[in-house]
């Protein structure tokens, strides 16, 4: 074992590996297709961002050019206010991270494993519930006549507001109904992190006189630290990938204003109006800049603390 | 864990810390669980209640029929037969290509498996995006057919790995060795020893992926313009967020009669009433069977470097 590790397996062990296993790549095939097809097949589609793509000439028999569609999108008027809503939206979604973390510490500090259980089904339950759903709920919550917070609002004395039409509330609406639907899930990956502190830590620093707080200040959170630096690594590597489905959903032509980002803008140039080549651009760009920012989190993480997820 | 801490005396401080602890996450629970109970008990309660704001903690008045007006809708019926068959065909779909691989990735001196491992790795982080993939599936052939559905979607990556740290982590290697000196061959060792063990995973995965067929509308938007093959969230998109309920404002100077007019005001105020029951019956069978796999979810997303 040893010496294999040390002189690296040689050519003939990985024959000898492969004669062995050879039916286990039948376990793999399916899932090579696959990906080959459905995703590898997209990305040498890609191309037509750099082409005008007609389908009669199909994607390799469209002219080359260059970078005409990108040039384009950069001098589009709506250019800055689309990435202005797509970083809003996305940065206010942060919020969301350090209180699932906080949720995870809180859950993980019942001692009833009853109740523990009823809070974990509890939280996670939002999950569960469809994009449809959850944004109907909003719509049916936040209405302006019948809706229950209204109804609360003016029973305070308060006056009726109109949330659904008024864009100043878009924001504050993906942002909340977002944490009301996944706080916990997002609580679990951290939970499970604290699962493997070890008792006999939190014991000694019980023993050394800290209080509940000061245990989750020193023990659990330094422990679960590369969990939360991983996820925030990942994290980064979406900040212009915003929840466009969801979005789609909220849009109204009142809050197009600030309700309008780069992903719903594809949509409604490539599949809406079959400006293929120049939606294409966009969503190459899009991309682009996402495994940029994944790219250099990555490395500053693995500068500072030696985690990385590459 | 939690004998351990049983035994400790708690100083007056930490037990305050716990109930203030235990007070928010019940104010926490209250706010997670209230827009679903309201639609439980607006659906519940008479329509013209509902409209006018007054039901808010307690049904007001009995009434089933806005489950009775969305029954007697067709359209849902045929969506929700065609979601039962996107979910039941996509998740077996998934499960077979995740596993097997998962099972594969697991193996880390196979050769070839760290070009693997960057293969599915790469379109975690890039991908065509969403047109050249509506291209490319579209010169497939795959626009607007039964199929569309279920094949797409096909692979989760994230799931993948997930699957995949289960078998690293949680079926001892000695097992494999004892079946391989058994004379059980890589193939059989995976369907009689690997397969059986990995059960919790397998529950999670197949819950993760029908919730995901069951609650997606935007594939089929894009995929599927035949709306006999809507599935069932496409068809509450147009009846939830699409279909604004008339203005009854000013219907009589519009030259409506008021038998007319009596007649749209009932039908508008059943179709919000329905929006409650229907909302209820698309939820209830995902809502109904996560917690019977919820013990298994901390355990199974152990995260950890996604590449290996």
């Amino acid at each position: 074992m040893k010496n294999t590790r040390t002189l690296r397996t040689s050519y003939h062990t990985k024959l000898k590996i492969f004669k062995e296993n050879w039916t286990l790549y039948f376990l793999v095939l399916p899932a090579f297709i696959y990906l080959f097809l459905f995703n590898y097949m997209p990305m040498y589609g890609v191309q037509i961002a750099f082409r005008n793509f007609r389908p009669k000439k199909g994607i390799t028999g469209s002219d080359w050019v260059g970078l005409k569609h990108f040039i384009k999108f950069f001098n589009y008027p709506a250019f800055w206010q689309l990435l202005g809503n797509t970083l809003t939206i996305s940065l206010w979604s942060m919020i969301s991270f350090p209180m699932s973390v906080l949720l995870a510490l809180m859950i993980n500090e019942v001692q009833n494993a009853k109740f523990k259980r009823t809070v974990q089904m509890v939280t996670y339950m939002p999950h569960f519930i469809s994009t449809v759903v959850v944004v109907s709920l909003v719509r049916l919550m936040f209405d302006r006549g019948a809706g229950v917070i209204n109804t609360v609002l003016t029973g305070l004395g308060g006056d009726r507001v109109d949330f659904l039409q008024t864009p100043k509330y878009f924001v504050p609406l993906y942002v909340g109904s977002g944490i009301w639907q996944n706080l916990g899930w997002n609580a679990i990956i951290f939970l499970s992190a604290l699962s493997a502190v070890s008792p006999e830590h939190v014991e000694a620093a019980r023993i050394d006189g800290a209080n509940r707080l000061q245990i989750n200040l020193h023990v659990y959170i330094p422990t679960i630290l590369p969990t939360i630096i991983i996820m925030l690594i990942m994290r980064c590597g979406s900040v212009l990938s915003v929840g466009y489905e969801k979005i789609f959903l909220m849009q109204n032509p009142l809050n197009l204003d600030v309700s309008q980002v780069i992903s719903t803008y594809v949509y409604d140039l490539g599949i809406v109006n079959g400006q293929y080549s120049y939606s294409s651009a966009i969503g190459l760009f899009n991309n682009i800049v996402n495994i940029i920012l994944l790219l250099s989190v990555n490395w500053i993480a693995k500068k500072v603390s030696s985690i990385s997820i590459l | 864990m939690a004998t351990v801490n049983n035994k400790i005396k708690y100083s007056k401080s930490d037990k305050a810390f716990g109930f203030i602890n235990g007070a928010i996450l019940v104010l926490l629970m209250f706010v997670l669980l209230y827009p679903m109970y309201f639609c439980l008990i607006a659906s519940l309660s008479y329509p013209d209640a509902v409209v006018q704001g007054q039901v808010t903690l307690w049904p007001v008045g009995f009434s089933i029929d806005g489950y009775r007006f969305a029954f007697e809708k067709q359209e849902i019926w045929r969506a929700y037969g065609n979601s039962i068959y996107y979910t039941l065909f996509g998740t077996i779909w998934n499960l077979f290509l995740t596993v097997p691989c998962a099972y594969f990735m697991s193996k880390k001196e196979l050769p070839a498996h760290g070009f693997l491992s960057w293969y599915f790795l790469i379109p975690m982080y890039f991908g065509g995006g969403m047109i050249p993939t509506f291209i490319t599936i579209r010169n497939y052939g795959l626009m607007n057919t039964p199929y569309t559905l279920i094949v797409l979607g096909g692979i989760s990556i994230y799931n993948m790995i997930v699957t995949r740290n289960y078998f690293d982590n949680s079926i001892p290697g000695e097992l494999y060795e004892s079946a391989s000196i058994d004379g059980a061959g890589p193939l059989r060792t995976f369907f009689t020893i690997a397969l059986p063990l990995a059960a919790p995973i397998l529950a999670v995965m197949t819950l993760f992926y029908a919730v995901g067929h069951w609650n997606s509308y935007f594939t089929a938007m894009i995929y599927v313009t035949d709306s006999d093959w809507y599935p069932l969230q496409l068809v509450l998109r147009n009846i939830l967020i699409e279909n604004q309920s008339v203005a009854l404002g000013d219907l009589a100077s519009e030259g409506y009669s008021p038998e007319e007019i009596s007649l749209l005001k009932y039908q508008a105020k059943m179709s919000e009433a329905m929006k409650y029951a229907i909302i209820w019956i698309a939820s209830a069978p995902m809502l109904i069977a996560y917690p019977f796999v919820q013990k298994h979810f901390t355990k199974g997303l152990m995260v950890g470097s996604v590449k290996g």
